[in-house]
């Protein structure tokens, strides 16, 4: 490599966060610590009902008893939990009815972040439940999509106005003794959303709620819970920045689809949390459960997830395939840089007869990070025909980062058919040769290798996103060329 | 629990009489290690699939057992073990009866000066340097509880050794015969294979029974290959179906030195191989093939590592299995290319066939990474037979039974026409022949 590239890889590498601001707006948080008490306060403050408040102490007690996993290809200090306040609500409660109610300064951290809610309510014809912090302030779109019976609102007023689907559904994907990381979400989690769509509709846009962690030392809980009645189709959107901050953020967030007969979710998420600055230092931890339920016949679940954020990605989107035909799908593009660490993959559990699932993993590792691809394909003694087809690929950029693919294939089935493969390697010299020689800098030339390399998810991605995808890999690969 | 702490307890007694039994020769260089070994066993716990290198692989029926050391010295007569030797290969052969070797059933061709095959006890006697130089130094007994109860009960077991330049002409066969007679009996054969500089041998390391009797086989194998030596070497399992067999084969490579090993397993009810490679050096090469066919309720567990420690190494890993009945395969292959090993090329694939619907196969190929100038890639399938092909063959008028077999054939030679002894070629196809016909 040439001098003036290594320069340029330099400057490159020395480019900040360009998401890094904290807005002032006063929060209205709870003193720090766990206890019982203080989840009955969120409880009582958020004006919950009996059931809910149950729910929440069963999962504490159940947390109480259990071990923080450490299995995971991810190195952290250790965290500890009393020092997190687990309530932090933007002051000025919202119930309103306009943008024009909501907090100025909120409006304008949404304009820097380039999602101005005007520009997506004329423009792109998006839903946003725009979640700053725990609580949502303002929903838009409510009124059509309820002229077709579909909910989508926040979780703490889905659980005051529809708890009997929240009583059904709520844990009944990730139960409360999941595992650690849900059951601690269960207990303390703070907002989310619902999205209900009931049988036989076609969400007529694509449902998207964006995610901001604000206000220092608030772990965020979030709750998301999508049930697609039978025959119903919905695309949900989820994505994410984060303001730069030096101490680590625990985000245990906890997701559960249903899928009901015939029904469809297809799940995308582009995350970009604060990974921390270029000595590893701060960032976010991001430690999710995710997990869908095909239950019906037919049904399908799919998820796309794009993730070049967060100091520590460990998450695993699954999908139990429970119905008979139901198909699960898994695209993700994880990119790690500087020193982040990314722990991430799937599991599809082949339950029915006919299930079909595929994976399709992009691991790209840069500068001292460390990539895994971890993934279970699991099918029952009863899955008939069930096939599966994984494919996980790691491109390494520099000879400082780490590649890791843990897959698990549990097969109990003859009839089953799975195939698993996964290669690694670096970006050819002959490509970057042959664009350079066209007058393509190193630097675009291996952005467009990457772009073409993640292809095959980013077409599985909505329009809307896929843009924004392809931006924010460009923004997390600047400085890792090398 | 407390079954096996007496199980451990049993294990700690025997080594006081396996000590008395040495007598005298407790002040000879190994039994320090030997002491080590049973300290550390005392340490360690029998694995549960809590450990997530056992997970799939549940031993507690072998450790319901409480396995005596053999220490009487079987007779076999040369016809009892005719039909284990592979034709009229010219070899030479070792024959160790429960672990002890068998001057009398034995054949070592004269070789060449230098060039060692025997024992290791005789070597043990002989206080043998370039022994001690290797022994002990690959197969760490620190970490791995039957590794440490090898070491403690060190005794006997295979010693090759080529001097830089040699060539070794003929395969050794080495055979491991048990013949409890009803005695639940453990052997634990030590092995260790030095090739010199420049050397070229042939070892097949063959483990089968007399009789369908219930003994355990702990084995550890330790190959060292020098610079540019070449190592081909080969492990036939045909135990008994109701015995165990826990093996460890530890190999340490060199500069430009070539390493090739088929590992055929078809015996044991429950069998567990650890087969790990290291590169030390730049320009090693080594393959791992291995082919394991189960029936029964057998439960077949293979681990490999391949250690990229060294730039410009290749490695080539292929396992298949074929699976019936309730049988289980667990395979687990990992590679690791360590930071600057820069220019590695590593392969590895893992194939299954289920056969009946009682069967499982857990598969988990693993790669860690760790530079970035590398080709890595693995592959692992699970599946039946392909419907197409079995569709094919019928319409020519080929029936079913037939096909199957056919196709059977056709997967398993992937492994075995790489087999570069042509007699155990032979041996092994006549096997898979009379195995097939009766699937």
């Amino acid at each position: 490599m040439s001098s003036t590239e290594v320069n340029q890889i330099e400057e490159l590498a020395n480019k900040e966060y360009k998401y890094g601001f904290v807005s002032e707006i006063d929060a209205d948080s709870l003193p720090k610590g766990l206890n019982e008490d203080i989840i009955r306060q969120l409880s009582s403050k958020k004006n919950e009902p009996e059931f809910m408040l149950e729910w929440r102490l069963k999962a504490y007690r159940h947390w109480l008893n259990m071990q923080e996993p450490n299995w995971a290809n991810v190195h952290y200090q250790p965290i500890d939990y009393q020092e997190i306040s687990y309530y932090s609500a933007p002051k000025k409660k919202p119930q309103l009815n306009s943008l024009n109610e909501v907090d100025p300064q909120l409006l304008e951290t949404y304009e820097k972040l380039g999602i101005s809610l005007d520009e997506q309510k004329r423009l792109s014809g998006v839903a946003v439940d725009a979640v700053f912090d725990s609580v949502s302030v303002a929903t838009t779109f409510k009124e059509k999509l309820s002229e077709l019976g579909i909910i989508f609102c926040s979780m703490s007023e889905a659980i005051k106005n529809h708890p009997e689907l929240i009583k059904k559904y709520l844990g009944s994907v990730v139960p409360y003794t999941d595992n650690y990381f849900a059951s601690l979400n269960s207990a303390v989690f703070s907002d989310g959303s619902f999205a209900y769509i009931p049988k036989g509709v076609r969400c007529p846009m694509e449902l998207s709620t964006y995610f901001r962690i604000n206000a220092a030392n608030t772990g965020q809980f979030e709750r998301t819970l999508i049930v697609a009645d039978e025959g119903s189709y919905v695309s949900y959107l989820e994505g994410c920045t984060a303001p730069m901050r030096d101490e680590n953020q625990l985000h245990a967030a906890v997701v559960e689809l249903v899928a009901l007969d015939n029904a469809q979710i297809k799940y995308s998420t582009v995350q970009n949390w604060y990974p921390g600055d270029k000595n590893g230092k701060g960032g976010i931890y991001n430690f999710v459960t995710k997990r869908g339920a095909c239950r019906g016949v037919n049904s399908k679940i799919s998820w796309t997830q794009v993730e070049t954020g967060s100091a520590i990605t460990w998450k695993y989107p699954s999908c139990i395939l429970q119905g008979d035909n139901s198909i699960g799908e898994f695209y993700s593009v994880a990119m790690t840089n500087n020193y982040q660490q990314a722990d991430t993959g799937t599991k599809m559990i082949h339950i029915g007869k006919n299930t079909r699932s595929t994976i399709i993993s992009k691991g790209i590792s840069a500068g001292k990070s460390n990539n895994s691809y971890r993934g279970l394909v699991k099918v029952g003694r009863n899955a008939e025909n069930a096939r599966n087809f994984s494919q996980c690929d790691s491109l390494l950029i520099g000879d400082k980062c780490g590649a890791h693919t843990f897959p698990y294939l549990e097969i109990n089935n003859s009839s089953a058919q799975v195939e698993h493969e996964a290669t690694t390697s670096k970006i050819g010299e002959d490509q970057i040769f042959y664009l350079n020689q066209r007058g393509i800098s190193t630097e675009d030339a291996i952005g467009m290798i990457v772009n073409g390399y993640c292809k095959e998810v980013f077409k599985e991605l909505p329009m809307e996103f896929a843009v924004e995808a392809q931006k924010l890999l460009s923004v997390s690969l600047e400085g890792s060329v090398g | 629990m407390s079954q096996i702490l007496d199980l451990k307890n049993w294990y700690l007694s025997n080594f006081k009489s396996f000590e008395h039994s040495l007598n005298g020769e407790s002040n000879h260089p190994i039994h320090a290690l030997r002491k080590q070994a049973i300290e550390r066993f005392s340490e360690l716990n029998f694995p549960t699939t809590h450990d997530e290198d056992w997970k799939y692989t549940n031993i507690s029926s072998l450790l319901k057992y409480n396995f005596k050391p053999s220490v009487g010295r079987y007779k076999l007569k040369r016809e009892q073990i005719t039909s284990l030797l592979f034709g009229d290969m010219k070899c030479s052969l070792l024959v160790f009866i429960n672990g002890h070797y068998s001057e009398a059933l034995s054949d070592v061709k004269n070789f060449s000066k230098g060039i060692i095959a025997g024992s290791i006890e005789a070597e043990l006697k002989n206080n043998s340097e370039i022994l001690y130089k290797h022994f002990g130094k690959y197969a760490d007994y620190k970490e791995q509880i039957f590794t440490a109860l090898s070491t403690a009960f060190t005794k006997d077991g295979a010693f090759v050794y080529v001097p830089d330049g040699k060539i070794v002409e003929d395969p050794i066969h080495i055979l491991f015969v048990s013949s409890s007679e009803n005695e639940n009996i453990i052997s634990q054969p030590r092995n260790l294979f030095i090739a010199g500089k420049n050397s070229q041998v042939s070892i097949i390391e063959h483990y089968a029974a007399l009789n369908e009797d219930v003994y355990f086989t702990n084995s550890v194998t330790e190959i060292y290959t020098d610079e540019n030596a070449v190592v081909d070497y080969m492990k036939l399992q045909e135990e008994s179906k109701k015995a165990f067999h826990v093996s460890r084969i530890e190999v340490s490579q060199e500069r430009n030195s070539n390493f090739t090993s088929h590992s055929i397993s078809m015996g044991s009810e429950i069998s567990r191989n650890d087969i790990n490679a290291k590169f030390n050096n730049d320009g090693g090469e080594s393959t791992l093939n291995g082919l394991y066919i189960l029936a029964g309720d057998q439960l077949f567990d293979t681990h490999t590592l391949i250690d990229h420690a060294k730039p410009n190494c290749n490695s080539h890993e292929h396992y298949k299995g074929i699976l019936t009945d309730k049988s289980r395969g667990v395979f687990n292959g990992k590679v690791i290319v360590r930071p600057d090993a820069q220019k590695t090329n590593a392969f590895q694939e893992n194939n299954n066939i289920i056969l009946s619907d009682g069967a499982l196969v857990n598969t988990k190929p693993q790669l860690e990474i760790f530079a970035d100038d590398v080709k890595c890639s693995h592959g692992a399938t699970i599946g039946r037979l392909d419907e197409d092909a079995l569709f094919y063959l019928k319409s020519r008028g080929i029936g079913e039974e037939k096909s199957k077999i056919i196709l059977l054939h056709a997967f398993a030679s992937d492994i075995v026409k790489t087999i570069k002894v042509e007699a155990v070629k032979k041996y092994l196809e006549a096997i898979l022949e009379n195995r097939f016909q009766h699937e």
